[in-house]
Formats: C-alpha cells, sequence, structure tokens
C-alpha cells in the first residue's frame, strides 16, 4: 500500500533556516542541514525547502546549501523559492535537489512547467498553488500571496497536470497559520480533478487535521512548518495516531 | 572502486553521494577501462528511455554495460533499460532482463510517488529487509513480473520491483532515497 506522506516544509534565507524554529538539542537551529537531518531521523518521508531570498546574488549560497543537504540527507526534497527560469531548476537539481517548486513563474509563463519537465521528468515538478477563497471561487495568487491572478485554482491544476507537472502542491492560503485544519473541500475537488499526487499544505493545528485530510480528501500528501518546528506535533507521534485511524503511513523502524 | 555510469539521466549525484555516505569511493564515469576495472557498476538514472538508448547506442556504451562481468546494479530507469523493450518511446532496451517495461493505466494517480512495501523479496540483496519497510519510487512506466523478479511491488496492479539476472541486478525503487533501509539495500549489493 502506497502510505501517505508527512512533508516538513523549512523556510531558508541566505543559507540558514528561518522563523518559527524552537528545537531543543540542535546544536544550531536556524541550521538548516542539522534540522533536516533532525526531521529525517523523526521519520519525515521528504522535505520541502522554500527560499525566500530576496536578492539574486546570496541565491548562489543556495545552491551551495542543496549541496550540502544532497551529501547529508537520504530522503528526497524539493527546493522551491524562486526558481523563474530552465536555468535556475538547472542549477537546483544539478545540486542534488529531486524537485523543483514553481509558483509565480509558472503562472507567468506556463511553458516553463513543460520546459522543466521535458528536461528532468515530470516527478521532478512540483506545481505550487496558492488560493484564496473570494466570492466563492478559489482564485489562484502569486507573489508570495500577494498579487491575485484571473485563474481557478481548479482549473490551474488541471492545466498544469496537461502541462507535465507531476505533483500539486497546493497552499490555502484562508487556512494558512490557523491551525484550524486543511482546506478540505478545495483539497477534495482537486485531489479529484487531476490524476497526479495533491500535497496539501496550509492550516495544520492538530493530529486529526491530518487524519481529517487524508479520510475526507484523496490528498497524497500533508506538509506543514511550525507545528513541527516548534515541536508543538512530533512525527513519530503523528505517525502512530494516524496509523491508529486507519491512515496508511511509513513507520520509521529504527 | 565503484563506477557510476555517467550518461544524459538525471539523479546521479543522490547515488554518488549515497555511496559515499556507506564509505566507498566511487567515480560517475563513462570511460570503459574505468567502467570495466570497477568492482561494482551502478546504472542509475531517472530520464525518458529512448533518449537515453540513443545515447548509449550513439557511444556503444549499450555493448559495454551487456558484457559487464562485475555486479551491476541498474536503478529505476536503468533497471527499465535492462529490459528488453519499453513501452516509453517504443524502445528496444538492453534485454538481459526477459521482460517489457508497461506505462501504468491511469486508473490512479501516475506517477506512483512515495513510499511503498515490497512483497516476495528474494536476493541478497534483500538482506535483513523486515516486513515494515518501505522504500521510496517515483516512476510512470513499470517493469512486468517474470522468472528474473526478485521483489514485488503493488501498486494499480504488481510489478517488479527489483531484478536479478547472473550479475545484474536492479530495482525499480531509489535505494539511495529510502532511507537507513535503502542504504542497507545498497550496502548489501556493495558487499556481494
Amino acid at each position: 500500500m502506497l502510505r501517505k506522506r508527512i512533508i516538513p516544509c523549512l523556510d531558508i534565507k541566505d543559507g540558514r533556516t528561518v522563523k518559527g524554529v524552537n528545537f531543543v538539542g540542535l546544536r544550531d537551529a536556524g541550521d538548516a542541514v542539522e534540522l533536516a537531518k533532525r526531521y529525517v531521523r523523526e521519520g519525515a518521508d521528504e522535505l520541502v525547502f522554500l527560499d525566500i531570498t530576496a536578492t539574486v546574488e546570496k541565491r548562489k549560497n543556495l545552491t551551495e546549501l542543496v549541496e550540502k543537504i544532497a551529501r547529508e540527507i537520504n530522503i528526497p526534497f524539493t527546493v522551491g523559492g524562486g526558481i523563474n527560469s530552465l536555468e535556475d531548476a538547472q542549477a537546483i537539481i544539478k545540486a542534488g535537489a529531486d524537485k523543483v517548486s514553481i509558483n509565480t513563474a509558472a503562472v507567468q509563463h506556463p511553458e516553463l512547467i513543460t520546459e522543466i519537465a521535458a528536461e528532468f521528468g515530470s516527478q521532478c515538478v512540483v506545481l505550487a498553488i496558492d488560493t484564496k477563497l473570494e466570492h466563492d471561487e478559489w482564485i489562484v495568487y502569486i507573489h508570495g500571496g500577494r498579487t491575485p491572478t484571473p485563474l481557478r485554482a481548479v482549473d490551474w491544476a488541471r492545466e498544469g497536470e496537461r502541462r507535465g507537472a507531476g505533483e500539486i502542491l497546493l497552499t490555502s492560503m484562508n487556512n494558512d497559520g490557523t491551525k484550524n485544519g486543511f482546506a478540505l473541500d478545495i483539497t477534495a475537488t482537486i485531489s479529484a480533478g487531476v490524476n497526479i499526487p495533491v500535497i496539501a499544505s496550509g492550516g495544520a493545528g492538530t493530529m486529526n487535521h491530518f487524519a481529517d485530510l487524508f479520510q475526507q480528501t484523496k490528498a497524497s500528501a500533508a506538509l506543514a512548518a511550525s507545528i513541527f518546528h516548534f515541536g508543538e506535533i512530533a512525527i513519530p507521534q503523528l505517525k502512530q495516531f494516524l496509523r491508529q485511524q486507519q491512515v496508511e503511513v511509513r513507520i520509521q523502524q529504527t | 572502486m565503484i563506477a557510476i555510469v555517467k550518461y544524459n539521466a538525471g539523479n546521479i549525484a543522490s547515488v554518488k553521494n549515497a555511496v559515499e555516505r556507506l564509505g566507498y569511493n566511487c567515480s560517475v564515469t563513462d570511460d570503459e577501462i574505468e567502467i570495466r576495472r570497477a568492482a561494482k557498476v551502478i546504472f542509475p538514472g531517472v530520464g525518458e528511455a529512448s533518449s537515453a538508448m540513443e545515447y548509449l547506442r550513439e557511444r556503444k556504451m549499450d555493448r559495454l554495460i551487456r558484457s559487464l562481468e562485475q555486479p551491476v546494479l541498474g536503478i529505476c530507469l536503468g533497471l527499465q533499460l535492462l529490459c528488453r523493450h519499453s513501452e516509453e518511446g517504443n524502445t528496444n532496451c538492453l534485454g538481459l532482463f526477459d521482460t517489457s517495461v508497461k506505462r501504468f493505466p491511469t486508473t490512479d494517480i501516475v506517477p506512483h510517488i512515495g513510499w511503498n512495501d515490497l512483497k516476495q523479496t528474494r536476493s541478497l540483496l534483500f538482506d535483513g529487509f523486515g516486513s515494515e519497510d518501505t522504500v521510496y519510487f517515483v516512476h510512470s512506466y513499470y517493469a512486468e513480473i517474470c522468472s528474473q523478479t526478485i521483489a514485488t511491488c503493488d501498486y494499480i496492479l504488481p510489478f517488479s520491483a527489483a531484478m536479478q539476472h547472473r550479475n545484474f541486478f536492479a530495482t525499480q525503487f531509489h535505494p539511495e532515497k529510502s532511507a537507513s533501509v535503502g542504504e542497507r539495500i545498497l550496502g548489501n549489493f556493495l558487499k556481494l
């Protein structure tokens, strides 16, 4: 049985993790590699690194960081944030990332999805969709949630699939940061409307929220950040809980 | 020395990293002499079958790979290229495994991405593999089960998760991305 995946997301700035990291026992809680290794030990199924570095020159640090992560961790990882061209994607994948996540650039230049898929395969391309419910429509936002687009999330997910995306990373802006649970309705609609895996993101606050997600939608994976970083939910306990709820997850053998 | 075959397929860096984490020296190379002299050869890859085969044929690497006598491990696309034929690009492959590669029917999500279990494991490769253990897959094409299958996986339908013929081993999953379980499988191969 294919297992549902639990994916911690780490924000990276200038080669370090930022925001919401409060781990006891890490030598340096700001060190992305140390944090990543900890999640691997705890049984994370994949990792996502989101680069929020603003300046171009500092992005060189990112490639070096990706090389270091690839040397040290033995599970798949995705890198996103500021990937605007095939060249950006090439640099990240050559540095050792398994997948790249594209968001704003994909909306502005949808052919980028196809270009990356043609060179590295669809499994390398994660289409990240930030969406917000407005007047009963889930609208796609870009520029880190600052700019609305005319696209409906369902249509855009289908188009992304058609253009060669291998997975959809769906973030509900209404739910993100609320800890009130995932956006079950739009996640159910999109995960039933495409034939590629959907990773749900935004709103996880309790272990029950993960169970609800996997029981009420076809999502293949759940992504969360702060609840893991602050130790509010520990991955091993989350997985034991999900297994008790009849959700098939991978339990790390030690 | 472990040789990792260099060709136009991706994901080779992760295999090198994984071999080095296990404490082996390795070289990513397309040099015939270096590959022939290597203690073990790994034939990895994520990519498209027809362009990969064309690349190998143009450089006569198809004959080289077929004639290797030391233990060889194909991974993912590597496994598929060691089969007889692939539906992907209607490609004649290396023909070491007597089976063909088909696309998953789209009755469920394709690609098959994530952690899944293995059944009917029968090989030294799976020494120490536990019934709860899972490995990481990412693929849209699969090899049909045949007499050379040494592990199966069930996704949409049962398929070959690993195969062996003589000195040729192959896994559809990615041991280099399958955490400690994958490290053990890779380690078992490197110790052969």
